[in-house]
């Protein structure tokens, strides 16, 4: 798990996952679109908090290894002004075949989501700002708190 | 008992509060009762289920227990990605 500040370039990244057992490869991106919610955005500014959003990130990389039987993943997000169009966050499995790269990468960009101390401020084409609030995420989608309601 | 803890606040929160960090002397036996005293301070309307709380640099429960020292790091839902 990584957090930078500067540009996300994931045909770089994609080369540090290359393996000669790897048979396929699931990147992901995720990148910053012109609107939200019917307001037009004109930039996204994301604040990370580095220390727990890397330990947290290698925590569920780690339990992405033990659900699925893949070689490699890795996961980089950006932190500061981005504009549209930019890449906010890149994850990239490997594995011998399909299934399982796409089932851990899905289950990466999820679990990223809803877990890592990461915010982001829209800032709208009308120049006002806002955090956007993801309490639906928060609510439903969290292993590591259903883990614990279920134990 | 009082304890003495530093508090952190992060995005809406540290914006509402208008400041990232300050230390108190507070009567809070768990990191909810953190939470529900400083409210008047992070100004979430939030229910606390859908915010998260850290101690000293580890993801903690709403009911972990606050020792004299602790950071506590209060985190508005979060929304990466």
């Amino acid at each position: 798990m990584r957090v930078t500040d500067s540009t996300i370039e994931p045909e770089k990244l994609r080369d540090e996952l290359l393996d000669a057992a790897a048979g396929a490869y699931v990147g992901f991106e995720g990148w910053i679109r012109n609107q939200n919610e019917g307001q037009a955005v004109l930039r996204l500014e994301y604040e990370v908090y580095e220390p727990l959003a890397i330990k947290e990130g290698e925590i569920v990389i780690a339990e992405a290894k033990a659900k699925f039987p893949i070689l490699h993943a890795q996961c980089v997000h950006r932190s500061g002004l981005l504009e549209i169009g930019e890449c906010a966050v890149w994850v990239g499995v490997t594995s011998a075949h399909r299934d399982e790269a796409f089932a851990a990468c899905r289950y990466i960009i999820d679990q990223v989501k809803v877990r890592l101390p990461i915010w982001k401020k829209e800032h709208y084409v009308e120049g006002h700002s806002g955090w956007v609030n993801c309490e639906r995420c928060a609510e439903h989608k969290d292993a590591r708190s259903a883990k614990k309601v279920a134990v | 008992m009082k304890k003495n803890i530093t508090v952190r606040y992060f995005a809406g929160f540290r914006e509402h509060a208008g400041l990232g960090e300050e230390d108190l002397s507070i009567d809070a036996a768990t990191a909810s009762d953190v939470y529900e005293q400083l409210k008047h301070r992070h100004g979430s309307s939030e229910p606390q289920g859908h915010c998260k709380v850290a101690i000293n640099d580890e993801m903690a429960d709403w009911n972990s227990p606050i020792n004299d020292g602790d950071t506590v790091l209060l985190f508005p839902p979060v929304a990466g990605g």
